[in-house]
Order: C-alpha cells, then sequence, then structure tokens
C-alpha cells in the first residue's frame, strides 16, 4: 500500500481537507439535531419545530448565531491558549476521522497501525479540554479541566483493553483488514462472549472518554455551571461543540467498525438467500446504519441516566471496567490461540 | 427535649475577604492551596439568587458559608405599613410553590384572632387545595432533584405533570403561581361547579405516572448510589437547627403539624406520616415520594363529598382590626412549618409581624451535611433539602 501522501497531488490533497472539513461541520450539525429531537421525544415534547421542516434548518440557525456572537476572552485569561485550546480538540476530531473507513472504496488515509492511530490521536483531544480550562483563568473551570482530565486518561484504559480483544482476533492492526476479517460474521459475537462484554466495555468507557452522561463530569453544569468552557462564548464554543459531537461520530465509527462489521452486510451462515439480498444493500448504508444505531444508544444513555461523582466514576474505572478489561483479553488471548471461535475456516 | 449547644459557624461577611486573603497566603508542604469558590448567586443549582461561599480543598468541600440577602424585600417590614387585609397578598411571594399554603396560614392567624368559625366547606376545600398544592410542589422538586443529579429528563416529566394541578388551579382561581385565594373569613370565591371532577381525573392519572417516577429515576443505580448515606442529618441535630418538614421528618422524627396539631380537616382523614431512618439524601427523597401517594390519600377522601355551604363566612372591607395582643399560627407547609407571629395594637396594622418560614432553618443544615463530601454531593444535598430562596431571605 503506497503512503497516503505520494499518492495525493496537491489540489487533490486541498480538495480532501475541504471535504473533511465540510463533512465533519454537516455530520456535527445532523448530530445536533437529532440530539435535539431525541431528546424532545424521551422528554415528551416535539423538539425544534419552526425552523424549515420540523426544524430541519434549526441547526443552521444555531450554527449561524454561534458565529455571529460575541467572542468573549476573560481579562485575566491567558489569551493564547485559551484561542488555542479548541482548536487543538477539533484537531484531534478531524485527524482521527480520516483514519476510518466508510466503505470498501472511501477509505481516506489507510493507516497500518489504523486503530492505534486512532486511539492515540484520539487522546490529544483531552490537551484541548485540559488548557481550555486552565487558561479561563476560572476555578469552576479548572476543577471541570482536572477532572476531564483524569477522567479521560483513566478510561482510555478500557477503550484499548476492549480494542486490543478485537485486535487478537482479527490478527491486525489496520482497520480495513479488521473490516474484512468480519465477513462471516462479526466479532461481537464470532468471538464467543469476550466479543460481547469487550463491545460492552468499550461502550461505557467511550461514553466516559467523551465526556457524555453518564460521565459528562468535565461540564456537569448543575455542579460546575458549564465546566471547562464556562467562558468560552462564540466560535471558540462553537468548536468544542463541534468537537463533542464529532467525537460521538468517531465511537460510534470505531464500535461499528470492530464490532459490528464496518461497512460488512450482514451475514448468516447457510442462509445464501438471505446473504445475497443483504448483499445488494451498499457498504456505506450499512456503515452508517450501524454509526447511526449506535449513537442513538449512546443518546439514550444521555437522556436516561444521572451524572455519576467523581469518586464512583474512577472506582468504576479502576476497581471494575480495567480488571474486567484484562480477564477479558486474557481469556480472549486463549480463545483465539487455541482458535476457538466461530467459522475460523472461513477467516 | 434536646439541649446540644451548637457551634454554627457564624462568619461576619465583612471577615470572609480576610479569611480568603489569609488563606491565598499560606501554602502546605505540598505545594497544594485550599481555595474559597462562590457559588452562586448566578450559578444554575442554587435554585435562586442564593450564594454559598464554599471552601474547598480540591472536590472536596471543606466549609460551606450560605450568603443570604439577594432577595430580601423587608416583607415583614412592609406588612407593618399595609396591613393585614392585604399581607395575604404578600405571603403567596414567600416560597411561591406553597401560595395557597401560605396564604391559610396568615389567615388562620386573623381567623384565630377574630375568633371567626368556619364552615365545612371552606375547610375541606382549603385542604384539598393545600394537599393539590403539596403534591405540585414536590412535582417540581422531583424535577429539579433530577436535573441536579445530571438528568434532564425528570425535570421535563415533573412539570408535564405539575401543569396538570396548574391548570386545575386556574380554571378555579385564575391563577397560576401567586393565587391569593384563600383569606380571612373563607376563600375569594366559591370553586367551579366541575373542580371535583377535574380533581378526579388528575388523580387516575397522576398514581401511574407516580410509578413511572420510581422507573425512571428512583430504581436507578446510579441515583441509589448518590443518595444513600449521602448527606446524613441525625435526628438531634436536625432539631437543634430547627429544621421542619420532610428534612425532619427523614432523619426519624415523625413532626407533621397536621397530626400534631390538627387544622382544616386534617383530623378527620385518614393519612400516614412518612418517617425515614438515616436521614440520608435517599430518605429525603422517599419522605417526599412517599408524601405524594399520602396526599393523594387525602384528597381521595375529601373529593367526593364536599359539603354544601357559603365560600365565605365573613367578608372583610378594606381593613380588618385585630383585637390587641399576642397572635401566633403555624401551618405545615411543603417544606416544613411557617409560622406567624403577630403583635396587635389594636388598629388594622400590626405592630410587628414576624414569618417563621420553613427555609431559612432548613437551609442551615447544610453547614451541617456537607463538609467532607464532593461538590457533586453538596449539590445533591442542597436539592434534597429542597429551598426555595424568596422564602429564606423573605
Amino acid at each position: 500500500m503506497p503512503s497516503v501522501s505520494s499518492t495525493l497531488t496537491m489540489p487533490l490533497m486541498v480538495g480532501t481537507v475541504l471535504g473533511v472539513v465540510g463533512f465533519i461541520s454537516v455530520v456535527a450539525m445532523i448530530l445536533v439535531y437529532a440530539e435535539r429531537k431525541v431528546a424532545a421525544h424521551f422528554q415528551c415534547r416535539l423538539g425544534p419545530m419552526r425552523v424549515g421542516w420540523h426544524g430541519t434548518l434549526q441547526s443552521i440557525a444555531d450554527s449561524l448565531k454561534l458565529f455571529l456572537k460575541e467572542d468573549i476572552v476573560p481579562t485575566k485569561a491567558d489569551h493564547l491558549l485559551h484561542a488555542f485550546a479548541p482548536v487543538i480538540s477539533v484537531m484531534a476530531a478531524i485527524l482521527t476521522l480520516i483514519a476510518i473507513p466508510f466503505s470498501s472504496h472511501l477509505v481516506l488515509a489507510d493507516v497500518s497501525i489504523g486503530v492505534l492511530y486512532v486511539s492515540a490521536v484520539s487522546g490529544i483531544g483531552v490537551l484541548g479540554i485540559l488548557l481550555g480550562g486552565w487558561s479561563s483563568n476560572n476555578k469552576w473551570s479548572l476543577l471541570g479541566a482536572m477532572r476531564a482530565g483524569a477522567q479521560i486518561i483513566s478510561y482510555e484504559l478500557s477503550v484499548t483493553l476492549s480494542l486490543l480483544v478485537i485486535i487478537l482476533f482479527a490478527g491486525s492492526l489496520r482497520l480495513t483488514d479488521i473490516v474484512h476479517s468480519q465477513e462471516a460474521g462479526w466479532w461481537i459475537w464470532r468471538a464467543p462472549g469476550v466479543g460481547l462484554l469487550a463491545f460492552v466495555l468499550f461502550l461505557i468507557a467511550s461514553t466516559a472518554e467523551i465526556n457524555r452522561t453518564p460521565f459528562d463530569l468535565a461540564e456537569g453544569e448543575s455542579e460546575l455551571t458549564a465546566g471547562f468552557h464556562t467562558e468560552y462564548s462564540g466560535l471558540r464554543f462553537a468548536f468544542f461543540f463541534l468537537a463533542e459531537y464529532m467525537n460521538l461520530f468517531i465511537v460510534a465509527a470505531m464500535g461499528a467498525t470492530l464490532f459490528w462489521g464496518g461497512w460488512m452486510p450482514l451475514h448468516i451462515g447457510g442462509f445464501t438467500a438471505f446473504n445475497q439480498l443483504m448483499d445488494f444493500i451498499p457498504g456505506t448504508v450499512w456503515f452508517f446504519g450501524k454509526v447511526i444505531t449506535l449513537i442513538f444508544v449512546i443518546m439514550w444513555f444521555r437522556w436516561t441516566f444521572p451524572r455519576l461523582r467523581v469518586d464512583q466514576l474512577m472506582s468504576l474505572e479502576w476497581k471494575v471496567l480495567m480488571p474486567l478489561g484484562f480477564l477479558n483479553l486474557l481469556v480472549a488471548a486463549f480463545l483465539s490461540l487455541f482458535g476457538w471461535y466461530f467459522f475460523p475456516l472461513v477467516f | 427535649m434536646v439541649t446540644t449547644t451548637l457551634s454554627l459557624s457564624s462568619v461576619p461577611i465583612s471577615s470572609l475577604d480576610k479569611r480568603i486573603q489569609s488563606l491565598e497566603n499560606e501554602q502546605s508542604s505540598l505545594g497544594t492551596q485550599e481555595y474559597f469558590v462562590n457559588m452562586g448567586p448566578q450559578h444554575p443549582s442554587t435554585h435562586g439568587v442564593l450564594r454559598l461561599v464554599l471552601h474547598l480543598d480540591g472536590e472536596t468541600v471543606k466549609e460551606v458559608i450560605p450568603v443570604l440577602g439577594y432577595v430580601h424585600r423587608g416583607m415583614e417590614k412592609k406588612c407593618e405599613f399595609i396591613g393585614y387585609r392585604q399581607q395575604v397578598h404578600l405571603t403567596d411571594r414567600l416560597d411561591y410553590l406553597c401560595a395557597l399554603m401560605n396564604n391559610w396560614a396568615i389567615s388562620h392567624a386573623i381567623e384565630k384572632a377574630l375568633n371567626i368559625e368556619l364552615n365545612e366547606r371552606i375547610q375541606v376545600v382549603r385542604t384539598i387545595l393545600a394537599e393539590l398544592q403539596r403534591i405540585q410542589s414536590h412535582q417540581l422538586w422531583w424535577g429539579v432533584f433530577g436535573m441536579d443529579l445530571g438528568a434532564f429528563t425528570p425535570f421535563l416529566y415533573g412539570f408535564r405533570d405539575r401543569e396538570k394541578i396548574t391548570a386545575i388551579f386556574e380554571d378555579t382561581i385564575g391563577a397560576r403561581l401567586t393565587m391569593n385565594f384563600i383569606q380571612p373569613g373563607g376563600l375569594m370565591f366559591d370553586i367551579t361547579s366541575d373542580f371535583a371532577q377535574k380533581v378526579k381525573e388528575f388523580i387516575a392519572y397522576f398514581k401511574p405516572i407516580l410509578n413511572e417516577y420510581d422507573e425512571l429515576f428512583s430504581g436507578n443505580i446510579i441515583v441509589q448510589e448518590r443518595l444513600r448515606n449521602v448527606g446524613i442529618l441525625d435526628a438531634k441535630t436536625a432539631i437543634s437547627i430547627g429544621t421542619t418538614g420532610p428534612i425532619l421528618r427523614a432523619s426519624g422524627v415523625a413532626h407533621d403539624l397536621r397530626k400534631l396539631e390538627p387544622y382544616g380537616v386534617y383530623s378527620q382523614v385518614q393519612f400516614d406520616v412518612p418517617v425515614g431512618a438515616t436521614g440520608d439524601c435517599w430518605d429525603r427523597y422517599q419522605v417526599r415520594m412517599q408524601e405524594m401517594r399520602e396526599s393523594i390519600k387525602i384528597v381521595e377522601q375529601l373529593i367526593d363529598n364536599i359539603p354544601e355551604g357559603k365560600h365565605m363566612v365573613m367578608k372583610f372591607g378594606a381593613k380588618i382590626r385585630v383585637p390587641e395582643g399576642v397572635y401566633y399560627s403555624e401551618m405545615e407547609t411543603a417544606r416544613g412549618i411557617y409560622g406567624n407571629f403577630i403583635v396587635a395594637d389594636g388598629s388594622e396594622k400590626p405592630y410587628r409581624l414576624h414569618m417563621r418560614t420553613p427555609n431559612f432553618n432548613n437551609l442551615w443544615s447544610i453547614i451541617r451535611m456537607a463538609p467532607g463530601l464532593r461538590i457533586a454531593d453538596l449539590v445533591t444535598i442542597l436539592s434534597s433539602i429542597d429551598i426555595v430562596v424568596p422564602d429564606i431571605d423573605r
């Protein structure tokens, strides 16, 4: 596989960058709209209904508002870091996104260490939050940032441990290889038991990593007013917002790619007619269908659960999730060593 | 009698700056520093304009210093000028979620002073309205409690169901929040003919909803973890601070004026007083949830046979003259005991009126409960006390 830079000419690269930026803006807008609608229907109300058909243009109106708003920086803030922090968060999200395979042909950068790359780069996002909280010169912001720092670094462990299970079975770090290894069945049920447990751990830990309820301690609006972005407004706030929703998309995309077969259609061994019917649905539709399902589940969490306390959050990770993750990895290692998983011959 | 001397932290506000200054200068050996931070007067979970000065060590609360007075309107002083007739309307603005109960409490004091005997209809209607308002107040508390714990959905559910009672009040009384309905000598006007029907419809609607509340919120593992053994207030401290209402009852003291000194028609109805065991946030939560069920029970017993009669046994003009003397009346509102102490000099205005509002005393329990816990627990405790700030400041 040739490296990305050698295959792309200059105009193509600019086009790619613009495409990615356009894509993330559109996805974030759709997600914000979806979140508002999901929340509304969970809460027995309608949500946005006025701007466009069923409020579909609400996100555009909102982003316009954020663009036009005054950008307020506290006098005693660290101006350079204050301006730089949201950019780091968004950059981390964009860089992560380019490695994700959307379908068999639509892969921007097929990195040979894809899983490692994604977990490493998405970890940079926490720097933005930490700097944002620190530079605001506000005690509430700082508290939120410190919470986020401790939380994201801790939960990164559980995410990685659950990803390692799939890497063991797939035998590759390349995301496209992992997708291809799921041709006969998705890892969530092909790896007996451990796949499902790894998926549950991944879902919980990822929800914590992207700071969403029940793990939204960094924002914790009833405790810390708005946590790390208390002192942000206008476009900079919009950047944090954008990063938050991009991370939601990335987590769902990673979950779909590693556990639910990415763009692979649903195949059931022996059901030839059914399998052929499933093949008619294009890969992109499969991929986005899975991503949307996962996003809905994460939104479901948010509008049902209350928030954990900071010490409970830590004990959940270090006393429950991480030991479970290690145990799961150990079992998975034996299973993959002896080939005790479903359809090993096909693979 | 419990006689404990309390060392409530009595910090004059003028000295706060000095304390903050001195703390900023001192540093411990590890290079960490404790700090003060303002929670409020503009903060999402202080439920209004309450200001709490927190002394924090990282996330741990070392001390809470409530600073009051941001909505002080001089109500007691005002009452000395506007007289007995008008002061009833001011009580709506104390604890605005218990407007009718406050109206009733001050009317009761004046009725006691003037020896007015009310008929059964007035008493029954007052009791029904008071219990409906207790449910309404607890619904709002439940919603806000959910939001303070980080769950937004209960907030909307609480308000949705509260709206049903508000609609009943709007149809009957004409106002939704500050109702001015209960007056010395009776009710402002008679209830509508379909009042009983509407209340019955509401009860039929709300009974299954209460179970839904439990399903959505009470049974949740996170809620249980957040509430159990958090903010324990033992009975002795609760009594010595002077807390009343659900907070006192959650600490294990079955003190409910509706049972102890029945007013209205509470002596004729069957109901239980829910009592907690340990006095933690979970007990306070459960006491309020049970109280809603008990209130439904009371309303159910009364709604079918509201006696006939006049809605006002004595109609006053613009002025009420209260004979010279000292009068006190107290009532159990949704948050505790609201008492009125009136010193009358025989004119149409009180010489002095003191309002003993429940939230003022209840608030101070926080400085006993919060130290040693996290900021998130402080928010939970504050929400479990269920304060209404205009009632504290008056």
